[in-house]
């Protein structure tokens, strides 16, 4: 029990141990730099030091998926197995990889290498996206073998295209704008304003605003503010949704890796709202990249004050910490995620009682994802009347589209809700790749549904979306020209949601499963009879009987790709026995 | 004090306390709701949703067994909608899992006429049953993630914390910590986890080697062999 790692691991665990059962994805994390998975030994030092079952550390070490209880290689390659990289040739990078490493490794050139399909990276803008031990690489698919797997790629740069520059307006410079350039382009003068109003004062602009969140529940922020401020209870909590993992979105990641500080004034806002004196922030465990800019951010507001005790000499005071998730798209679900911050495995609660009342450790909550608070300081600065003025009656503000697939321009739009989508695809978008016909467009991600030509005239707001059967969700617009197979986008969607269910209730647990069936054997041997009603029986008891959103929109491209194309699950033959 | 609740359920009206679940509300009228996860002594999950009921005003359906009651609701036990999900969820669950010994769920396959060939390409949870202690085996090929086992191992009874999950998803499973056979994990052979399995997963290893046709001498044998080897092998430390 000497080994120097573990007694490195000791002198770090005894730094987490008051923190408690919460340290635990931190301690997992740590872990597995030192050791490259997690060995048993080192499980159970970590269960004795923050006090938690052994069975439960492991319950959560064989939840997420980027954890390894065995030895899995120096060098992990994680490649996008989504649509739009699949269709942008994932599936033929990896497979080449995939012969280039026995031969590497017999040629004594590197250590081991493990390749892992991975869901979207949230790269989708460039695809076929890689992560090589976290670092994203741009244009992989040119990019030869040897220079992937020595890091000697480049950084990818994201596009980013704007009508208004809200939101965007320090992005896409190569690099995060840092303390210094965020507050000479204003910064931190809306948290300064905000210090100077009542809490309630705050709330109310907000509330006046009209400002709804983000994240992909489209509920109006100020009312949630309101709630948790007016919440019985203490402490209460703020916290940052940046789990960012709905296929097709990728600007929670471009707003961290640009323009963290925006990111962190909003919860400042929101925090001094509602009471809290404690926050944390959620980042996707594929982000590290971006987790470590946050942390950076963090460090330099703490340095200067904005976070810390009695902030700015006020009678306010806010300590955040950040966590990294560890691979599970179910964990950006709220209360999945307050389950994982709180060291347990990431299954979502039943509901109610809901976060404004019961929320992080039990404690009144808000929980807003990245881009929603991003949108606070200027509400702050300008006040509400003007936010209002952007965008439609019912969807004011700026919006970001992130625009992906066969389109001629893949990357964010920051817009003015209330455009049409004929607008953001082709005369911003440069339209569809090499003048093809638009087939279908996915509208927000693997849970979203299938617009085609005759709604590009629909204007982009909540409202507008609604009336046709879109749903807006995380700005997802994922563009499929009329070469691609829509059963092949299905058949990954279904692969998607297969993987990443949580497994907690039944209807989800065994239905997305029961779906990617089904939707595999149409692609292996055609369509037979009874395919359609078993995959519309599914899909229905998804939606209706499921605990949380994962089930309930599981269903949701297949019922509408049915419903857009009735001959799609036309049989082909005769179900053999 | 608590106030008392007045509301509907299939078209009858129901005074409950406040507090009160949407199955006991029922149950109190004669009005019987389906369960399987739901347990007595263990804490509710909402997990197998086939306790679900139309709610009028809700976008899903509702779990009866977790949901409580509210003054006014409207509740439906039985629409095509609920009858739809149940019987969709017990032709899934049919097809993934070993219920032959499970007669509530067997009852209600034939109460809902679900089909026992509905999904025919389903791929089985396989796993190999686990005969790793003198007590009982654990034959997880029968589990249906009720969590039971979990629950009255850790805080519904018994504070052990021998068994947790593997996995998430379809693959979840239940299983100890880096899969030790459980002689080597906290489990203290209490046999409040076997007592509560709906499904013979979990069963009493004399009633098993019972079932493969050995005679009570032989069980007696082979047990006592067995216990003795445990004991004399020292414990491993976690
Ligand atoms: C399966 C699932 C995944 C989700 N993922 C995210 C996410 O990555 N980021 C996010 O902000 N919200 C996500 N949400 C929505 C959150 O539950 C929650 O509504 C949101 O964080 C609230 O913030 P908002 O009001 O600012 O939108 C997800 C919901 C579900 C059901
Ligand atoms: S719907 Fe899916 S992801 Fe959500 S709780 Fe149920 S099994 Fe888990
Ligand atoms: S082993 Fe039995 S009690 Fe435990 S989860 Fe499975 S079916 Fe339920
Ligand atoms: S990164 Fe591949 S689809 Fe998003
Ligand atoms: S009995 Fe209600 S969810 Fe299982």
């Amino acid at each position: 029990m000497d080994d120097p790692k573990l007694m490195d691991l000791q002198t770090k665990l005894d730094e987490f141990a008051p923190t408690g059962r919460s340290a635990l994805l931190p301690a997992l994390h740590h872990t597995q730099k030192l050791f490259g998975y997690i060995p048993q030994a080192a499980a159970s030092r970590i269960a004795a030091s923050l006090h938690i079952p052994l069975a439960n550390v492991h319950g959560v070490i064989d939840f997420y998926t980027l954890f390894y209880r065995q030895p899995v290689a120096e060098t992990v390659i994680h490649v996008c197995n989504d649509p739009v990289c699949a269709f942008a040739g994932s599936d033929s990078l990896f497979k080449n990889f995939y012969r280039e490493v026995p031969h590497q490794a017999a040629s004594g050139g590197l250590e081991t290498i493990a390749l892992e399909r991975s869901p979207c990276l949230g790269l989708c803008e460039h695809a076929p996206a890689l992560l090589v031990q976290g670092m994203a690489t741009a244009g992989a698919a040119g990019q030869s073998w040897q220079d992937i797997i020595t890091g000697n790629f480049g950084r990818p740069h994201t596009q980013i295209t704007r009508e208004v520059d809200i939101l965007t307006s320090n992005c896409g410079k190569g690099a995060p704008t840092w303390l210094a350039a965020y507050e000479a382009s204003g910064g931190y003068q809306a948290f300064r304003k905000a210090l100077g109003m009542s809490p309630a004062e705050v709330i109310s602009q907000v509330k006046a605003s009209g400002l709804v969140g983000r994240g992909g529940a489209a509920f109006p922020t100020g009312v949630k503010w309101e709630g948790a401020a007016n919440a019985p209870g203490s402490p209460k909590y703020v916290v940052c949704n940046a789990d960012e993992a709905e296929p097709g979105t990728f600007k929670d990641r471009v707003m961290m890796e640009s323009d963290p500080h925006r990111i962190l004034e909003g919860m400042l806002i929101a925090a001094y709202a509602i009471g809290a004196n404690k926050g944390y922030m959620y980042i996707r465990g594929e982000y590290i990249h971006q987790f470590e800019v946050m942390a950076q951010a963090r460090q330099e507001a703490m340095t200067v004050g904005y976070i810390g005790e009695r902030v700015l000499g006020s009678d306010f005071s806010f300590d955040l910490e950040l966590r990294l998730g560890a691979g599970a798209y179910v964990c950006g679900e709220e209360t999945a995620l307050f389950e994982s911050i709180e060291g347990k495995r990431g299954l979502p609660r039943i509901k109610p009682p809901f976060p404004i009342t019961h929320g992080l450790f039990g404690k009144p909550t808000v929980i807003n994802n990245v881009e929603t608070l991003a949108n606070v300081p200027y509400i702050l600065s300008n006040g509400a009347e003007a936010y209002r003025k952007i965008g439609t009656e019912r969807s004011p503000g700026p919006k970001l589209f992130c625009l992906s697939g066969d389109v001629e321009k893949p990357g964010l739009y920051e817009v003015p809700f209330g455009v049409t989508f004929r607008h953001v695809l082709y005369d911003l978008a440069g339209g569809v790749r090499g003048g093809r016909k638009m087939q279908a467009t996915l509208f927000g991600g693997a849970a979203g549904a299938f617009a085609t030509e005759k709604d590009l005239d629909v204007r982009l707001s909540f409202e507008d979306l609604k009336a046709a059967g879109l749903p807006l969700g995380s700005g997802v617009i994922m563009v499929f020209d009329d070469s691609r197979d829509l059963k092949q986008i299905l058949l990954r969607l279904a692969r998607f949601f297969a993987e990443e269910s949580c497994g907690k209730c039944f209807p989800c647990q065994i239905g997305t499963q029961r779906q990617l069936e089904i939707l595999q054997n149409i692609a292996s041997y055609g369509t037979s009879a009874g395919d359609r009603e078993q995959l519309e029986d599914v899909a229905r008891t998804m939606t209706d009987a499921s605990i949380c959103g994962l089930g309930q929109t599981a269903g949701s491209a297949v019922m509408s790709a049915i419903q857009q194309w009735q001959d799609l699950f036309k049989p082909a033959r005769e179900r053999k026995e | 004090m608590t106030d008392d609740i007045t509301l509907t359920i299939d078209e009858r009206p129901v005074t409950v306390p406040e507090g009160t679940t949407i199955l006991q509300a029922a149950k109190s009228v004669g009005i019987n709701i389906p369960t399987i996860c739901y347990h007595e002594f263990c804490t509710s999950n909402g997990l197998c949703r086939i306790c679900v009921v139309e709610v009028e005003g809700s976008r899903t359906l509702v779990p009866a067994c977790v949901a409580k009651v509210s003054q006014d609701m409207v509740v439906r036990t039985r629409t095509p909608r609920v009858v739809n999900a149940r019987r969709t969820i017990l032709e899934m669950l049919n097809a993934s899992v070993d219920l032959s010994e499970d007669e509530n769920i067997q009852d209600l396959m034939h109460e809902y006429a679900a089909d026992e060939a509905r999904f025919p390409l389903a791929e089985p949870r396989q796993h190999a049953i686990l005969d790793d202690n003198p007590m009982y085996i654990r034959d997880y090929a029968k589990c249906i993630l009720c969590w039971r086992c979990v629950q009255v191992c850790a805080d519904d009874a018994q504070y052990t914390y021998a068994i947790n999950f593997s996995g998430r998803g379809y693959h979840t499973s239940i299983s100890t910590y880096y899969d030790l056979p459980l002689t080597e994990t906290t489990c203290v052979f209490c046999g409040q986890c076997v007592g509560v399995c709906p499904t013979g997963a979990l069963k009493p290893k004399r009633e098993w080697l019972m079932e493969l046709g050995y005679t009570p001498d032989q069980i007696m044998q082979m047990t006592r062999t067995e216990r003795k080897s445990r004991m004399r092998r020292p414990q491993a430390s976690a």
